[in-house]
């Protein structure tokens, strides 16, 4: 993962930049700046992470530690389409788990990662407030309930 | 300020200590030792570990000693059936994360976790052994550490060491929960992040989870070979701490007794950086002469001052990392380990009719990141490796033992000619402050001809324990071609702990502070501190080592490094003058800068 080498654009880069210094430069505002950075990016890769810890004047091993702590932070980029699985009670005991197995198979990604093409990225969740049409799917910000195993496919085929 | 006195009782026997004191020190005070394993003193409480767990009467759960200050009227049991218990049951869990090769480890019969488990005598695991369900992985490709975290405890004592005494913070905790792990940035390995070798974290890991990379096999090799002449260098603060290895008390000079005990380890010659270190000094002096004249005298504004010292590798790395704008400030000398392998190579090799390429040398130190610069492509002046192997303290305390030496027993002798005659002056590089003493001995009186000012040459200002100290030393009456030195006083300043180091280095940058001279040592003391010192190493420990060297630099009759007949002998056969196009060649070299971020 952190062999390849990724080029920031530089607008993002400045971007980054500007908001280390709207917070001071200050190295206890980590969360607050790498929370803001993976807002630009959508992620923080390494190189994101040197950036931040340059401007804060951190050591990088921090900011990996603390990348590496909060299950909000991915290293990982999201894909165009974001999957996300809910496995709330509800949705679970309905077979979401049957239908996450089916993503999987048909993405050929685990959880937590992204297809090779950067088109898809599959995601659980806990409850999404839909308990009524358990189990439910997102992708990006459509809803998706009542979901089969055999809905997999014809969900996937609209982002074809 | 006068503190309070706070009254309790541990095991039922009163005691009175200063509020503030942990449970853990008021402890001692009474001679009951509480374990620990994630406590240093050099390093804040973690707390972490749990086993200096202890009862307080009416308190609602067990608590930690190490993390906890003394009440008024606090009854503590140390040794109760429920501290007993919990103790052994941390122990064992400690034990099901751990990797329990004891006997093929590194660490075997030097390792905190492993006496706790003897002194409780835990056996059977109780705990499901988690070690075999991860991954192992361990990071051999630096040349001074290996990282092994199958047998990490995750106490953080290694955490602690690398960001409060070196600033450097290589090592972080990563991850959460089960995941929680030690590791650098993207746990890339050693030899790609900012660490700078210099082995203070392995000189704390309670277990074997660092260690140094040893090369007592390849000296052994090289030892047994009929063909190879084997050179052996030993560094100063290394005579001061061996003893430690071997049953003695801290701060035993051992100098002779270790001389004969590497002669029966069978190498061909038994030389001493000392010899280089008095060399430092004329080449270091000359060269900041030098940079003093061009700056004061043809007034070249480019030349960069304040200049620093470069005999500690761990601070070469540092600055290479962190202030790479400055390293043109850097000392150009190689250090003293440096020096000898190139000279060993060339002036010895020629001396003795001996080809370079069946030379080999080996260095005993007190420190880690000797076995990376020895690794630097820079290092081969001699048209080879210059410093074949190099061994920390503890490593020739382990050969000493595995050749069945009765050390104690040991009659004294003396270094092996030549490169083996030293002064005070160099025996005192390992202690911080030396470098700077051993300079401002010989730049003085090169400069006014007469003694430095200071009683019995001792200058106090800059010997202790003190993290930066600050020396003025006013030069007067110069000889005539000085005389541009006239009047001037010449600041200097010493650093010891790259967290001090950096300190100095911003204040310099900042325009907050001016010096002509900065002494930086990588490790808290100076080298007699350093990562590669016998294991464990305090403050304590280290005030005794120190009073050790002082005392040794005291006893010698050439006590300046300028005197030192070799020193002269090799400047008029062989190198011609200080920092002659020859020494150059040899002697010196240069730095790259490195990424920090």
């Amino acid at each position: 993962m952190s062999s390849i080498k990724i080029e920031l654009h530089e607008n993002q880069v400045k971007e980054l930049v500007e908001v280390c210094r709207s917070f001071n430069n200050e190295a206890g505002e980590l969360i607050n700046v790498l929370h803001k950075a993976q807002g630009i990016f959508g992620y923080l890769p390494a190189e994101v992470q040197e950036i931040v810890a340059r401007e804060l004047k951190v050591s990088v091993a921090k900011v990996y530690g603390v990348v590496t702590f909060y299950s909000f932070f991915t290293m990982v980029p999201k894909g165009q389409h974001p999957i996300s699985i809910c496995m709330g009670t509800a949705c679970y005991v309905r077979g979401a788990e049957k239908v996450l197995d089916e993503f999987k198979r048909k993405l050929k990604v685990p959880v937590g990662e992204t297809t090779p093409d950067g088109k898809f990225s599959l995601n659980c969740l806990r409850c999404v407030g839909a308990c009524g049409l358990a189990p439910v799917v997102m992708v990006g910000d459509k809803t998706y309930g009542r979901v089969s195993p055999d809905g997999v496919k014809e969900i996937l085929a609209e982002y074809a | 300020m006068n503190k309070y006195l706070v009254n309790l009782t541990i095991n039922d026997i009163p005691v009175s200590v200063p509020e503030g004191t942990t449970i853990l020190d008021a402890a001692k005070n009474l001679d009951f030792r509480i374990p620990t394993l994630c406590h240093h003193e050099d390093l804040c409480v973690a707390g972490n570990c749990r086993v200096c767990v202890v009862e307080q009467i009416g308190g609602k759960a067990l608590t930690a000693a190490c993390a906890t200050p003394v009440s008024e009227g606090m009854q503590i049991h140390t040794n109760s059936a429920l501290v007993r218990t919990a103790r052994k049951t941390i122990i064992e869990l400690l034990l099901s994360e751990h990797n329990s090769d004891c006997t093929k480890c590194y660490k075997n019969g030097n390792c905190e976790l492993q006496s706790l488990a003897h002194e409780y005598r835990v056996g059977d695991h109780v705990f499901i052994d988690l070690v075999g369900t991860r991954k192992r992985v361990i990071d051999n490709l630096s040349p001074s550490i290996i990282k092994d975290d199958s047998k990490c405890i995750r106490c953080q004592r290694c955490v602690r060491t690398c960001s409060e005494l070196q600033g450097v913070s290589a090592l972080a905790v990563a991850n959460k929960g089960d995941h929680m792990k030690i590791s650098t940035f993207f746990d890339r390995p050693l030899v790609e992040v900012v660490c700078t070798n210099c082995g203070q974290c392995v000189n704390r890991c309670p277990v074997g989870a660092l260690v140094e990379k040893t090369y007592v096999e390849e000296v052994w090799d090289a030892i047994n070979n009929p063909n190879v002449h084997v050179v052996v260098q030993t560094a100063p603060a290394v005579r001061v701490a061996i003893g430690e290895e071997l049953g003695y008390d801290a701060g035993e000079r051992l100098t002779g007794k270790m001389v004969t005990a590497l002669k029966r380890l069978g190498f061909d010659s038994v030389l001493d950086t000392d010899f280089t270190a008095d060399l430092t000094i004329l080449e270091e002096g000359t060269e900041l002469l030098t940079r003093l004249k061009r700056a004061l005298v043809d007034k070249d504004t480019t030349v960069a001052l304040p200049m620093t010292t470069s005999c500690s590798p761990g601070w070469i790395k540092f600055i290479e990392h962190t202030f790479p704008e400055f390293l043109p400030n850097v000392s150009t000398c190689k250090s003293p380990q440096q020096m000898f392998g190139a000279l060993a190579k060339t002036y010895y090799a020629q001396k003795k009719g001996l080809k370079a390429q069946d030379i080999c040398v080996v260095s005993i130190m007190p420190c880690t990141a000797k076995k990376y610069e020895a690794n630097r492509p820079e290092m081969r002046s001699s048209g080879y490796k210059d410093v074949n192997y190099v061994l920390t303290t503890r490593e020739l305390g382990m050969m000493i033992k595995q050749a069945g030496i009765n050390f104690q027993n040991l009659e004294d002798s003396h270094y092996d000619s030549i490169m083996g005659e030293s002064t005070g002056a160099a025996v005192i590089f390992g202690a911080t402050g030396g470098v700077m003493e051993a300079a401002l001995r010989t730049v003085y009186e090169v400069v006014t001809g007469r003694e430095v000012p200071f009683t019995n040459l001792n200058i106090v200002p800059v010997r202790g324990m003190e993290g930066v100290k600050e020396a003025k030393v006013k030069i007067e009456g110069c000889l005539p071609e000085w005389s541009f030195l006239e009047g001037i006083e010449v600041s200097c300043a010493v650093a010891h702990s790259l967290v001090n180091a950096r300190d100095v280095m911003q204040a310099v940058k900042d325009g907050r502070a001016h010096y002509h001279f900065i002494e930086v040592m990588a490790c808290p003391g100076g080298c007699l501190g350093g990562g590669g010192q016998p294991i464990p190493t305090n403050n304590e420990i280290r005030n005794k080592r120190a009073a050790a060297i002082y005392e040794e630099d005291a006893g010698l009759p050439l006590r300046k490094s300028h005197e030192n007949p070799e020193v002269k002998m090799i400047y008029e056969e062989f190198l011609g003058a200080p920092n002659s196009h020859k020494s150059h060649a040899l002697l010196h070299t240069h730095y790259i800068p490195r990424k920090r971020y």
